[in-house]
């Protein structure tokens, strides 16, 4: 009897195999798509930028200082000062304030007030940013204004606050997560040593979970680059070089980033025109550059600081 | 291995013997002194035994939202002896211990009736405050947990948040002396305290809370992590140390609170503290029946 009950173990009936090819193909190809889209975007973009550079010398381009598509001027070093600009002046905003938020929330905050403050935090993350492009231009401006403060109508220092707020949530809840993960045992040793909240915050928590916090930062400041409507609409249109011998005009005045410049092409009649419309392909790839090095940076850094906590 | 190393250690930390030791200077050291000053005397009279009482706790009850951790315990720790906290788990001997330097206030749940003095202040009144209380009152943990820094940032930490940083060096030194490690680490200091091993890490958090000088050793079984070489060690330690420090230890290891302790109080289910007395005598001759049983092993 049990010769004829014997399982078949030599091989499975072909529609199972069949379907499990199936859903292998599937899984693959989602995993490769996002590959695919990234490659091709990076060979598109040197393309059409190996043929701007054939009509502008790459000189021009990364040692120019002015930036005139009509003038046949493609500098790309005062857009580069002005992103450069958002993102120190954004992150000045976004870190002590990101931080500081996160160790409330991690370490000061009661059940009640994280249940509050967190959703809320969130929500800053959730705003179109057009909309805090308009705000900077309506409301923070004129704000400044009555501060004293002599700012053009389209300047850098709203922009830049406005960024600044817009990354605080990615700071704030990235650091959040990392303070929140070092392990109790090592707050209690702290307290068991007579230490208070703030020298537990500062010296036990912030020190372990700073691998997570520096995380945060590249992550925020990498968004600040990349950040296009409130510049695009509360900045100003024309590229400014980065003016040494008097500091607070950078601020206080206008100018223009490189994702600005790239809308500014894309929706002007500049598009047709053969340079002009090519150099949107130029910054796009030195952009592309900066950031591309700020994560590898940033995993370095990551690496760096990771502390094991037992 | 364990019953040669067991009966060595035990003939190192006879009971009897430590407290004899004890008796004869109770109050010797200034720090004392000056304390009993600061804090009046209201219960340097009451002794249990031959020694001073330090902590006294009298119809202590603890709940955890409506669940009661600890009912009704009284009773009085002695100074420069070691009181060990026994029972099955989840008595409440480790609730007693957080008690003694409010670490139960970092739980949100947890309520504290009753009096718990120490030096003869309660610790739970209102001008108490818990972070200078634990400035006196060192505390270690169940498991080696030490910062992620180097075992000098780690000795030194207390020192640091307690702003005394004159001698540091000195006193590191000392406290890596006298916790039994210095030798194994005096030339790295600076390396991580985490490439310790785990009975080196127990001791590094010995040394950490005893570097501030504090008066009683709060420890919360602090040997149940390690392997039974490095346990004998911290066994060792926990002997040496009782000559200069009150210590007050839970564990779970009958043997343990058997070897190295002067007293034994025993918890069982409910958080009722069932019997307090000398040591060989909560060993030999109980008096409560259900002690008899846990001792014995009849149940826990």
């Amino acid at each position: 009897m049990s010769t004829d009950t014997q399982p078949d173990i030599t091989s499975r009936p072909t529609g199972k195999v069949a379907r499990e090819k199936l859903y292998n193909g599937i899984f693959f190809l989602c995993a490769a798509l996002s590959v695919a889209v990234t490659l091709s975007i990076v060979v598109l973009l040197a393309r059409d930028a190996v043929g701007f550079f054939a009509a502008v010398p790459p000189s021009d381009f990364f040692l120019g200082t002015e930036f005139v598509a009509s003038k046949g001027k493609f500098g790309v070093l005062p857009l580069v000062s002005g992103t450069l600009l958002v993102t120190v002046l954004s992150a000045l905003i976004a870190i002590p304030i990101g931080v500081a938020a996160a160790v409330y929330l991690s370490e000061y905050a009661s059940e009640r007030m994280r249940a509050v403050l967190k959703p809320g935090l969130e929500i800053l993350a959730g705003i179109p940013t057009v909309v805090y492009g308009f705000f900077a231009l309506v409301y923070v401006t004129p704000f400044l204004r009555v501060l004293g403060l002599p700012v053009a109508t389209f300047n850098v220092l709203s922009a830049s606050l406005m960024v600044g707020i817009m990354i605080i949530p990615m700071v704030s809840s990235l650091s959040e997560d990392a303070m929140s993960s070092v392990p109790d045992s090592l707050r209690q040793a702290g307290y068991g040593l007579g230490a208070t909240k703030y020298d537990v915050s500062t010296s036990i928590v912030i020190p372990a979970a700073l691998s997570g916090i520096f995380s945060s930062f590249i992550l925020a400041l990498s968004r600040a680059i990349g950040e296009t409507m409130i510049v695009a609409v509360a900045m100003g249109l024309s590229p400014q070089m980065l003016d040494l011998s008097d500091p607070l005009s950078n601020v206080l005045g206008n100018g223009q980033t490189m994702t600005s410049k790239m809308v500014q092409v894309v929706g002007s009649e500049l598009a047709g025109s053969d340079a002009g419309y090519k150099s949107l392909f130029a910054i796009g790839i030195t952009l592309f550059a900066i950031t591309f090095i700020m994560n590898l940076i940033s995993n370095r850094i990551a690496a760096r600081y990771r502390e094991e906590y037992e | 291995m364990t019953q040669d190393e067991m009966t060595d250690t035990n003939d190192g930390t006879d009971p009897t013997a430590n407290a004899a030791a004890d008796t004869p200077d109770p109050s010797g050291d200034p720090l004392v002194d000056q304390s009993i000053d600061v804090e009046g005397t209201s219960t340097t009279e009451q002794t249990s035994g031959t020694a001073r009482t330090v902590l006294e706790s009298r119809n202590l009850d603890v709940y955890y939202d409506d669940v009661q951790a600890l009912n009704d315990v009284s009773l009085a720790i002695p100074a420069k002896q070691v009181t060990a906290m026994i029972g099955p788990s989840g008595c409440g001997k480790s609730t007693f211990l957080r008690c003694i330097n409010r670490m139960n206030d970092l739980i949100d749940s947890a309520r504290v009736d009753g009096e718990l003095r120490f030096e003869g202040k309660d610790v739970y009144d209102d001008d108490v405050d818990p972070v200078a209380l634990r400035r006196r009152i060192g505390m270690v943990f169940q498991h080696p947990n030490p910062f992620p820094k180097s075992i000098y940032d780690n000795v030194a930490y207390g020192l640091r948040v307690q702003n005394q940083t004159e001698n540091m060096d000195e006193k590191v030194e000392r406290a890596l002396k006298h916790a039994a490690l210095w030798d194994e680490v005096k030339d790295q200091l600076d390396k991580s305290a985490l490439d310790l091993s785990g009975g080196q890490q127990q001791r590094l958090c010995i040394a950490r809370a005893i570097a501030v000088d504090p008066e009683v050793i709060l420890m919360d079984e602090p040997a149940s992590a390690l392997d039974p070489i490095a346990t004998s060690k911290i066994e060792d330690l926990i002997d040496d140390l009782a000559e200069d420090y009150t210590v007050v230890i839970v564990t779970h290891n009958m043997q343990q609170a058997a070897r190295i302790s002067d007293k034994t109080a025993v918890f069982l289910t409910g958080g009722e503290l069932v019997e307090f007395d000398d040591t060989n005598k909560i060993f030999e001759n109980p008096e409560n029946q259900r002690v008899e049983d846990y001792i014995t092993g009849k149940f826990g």
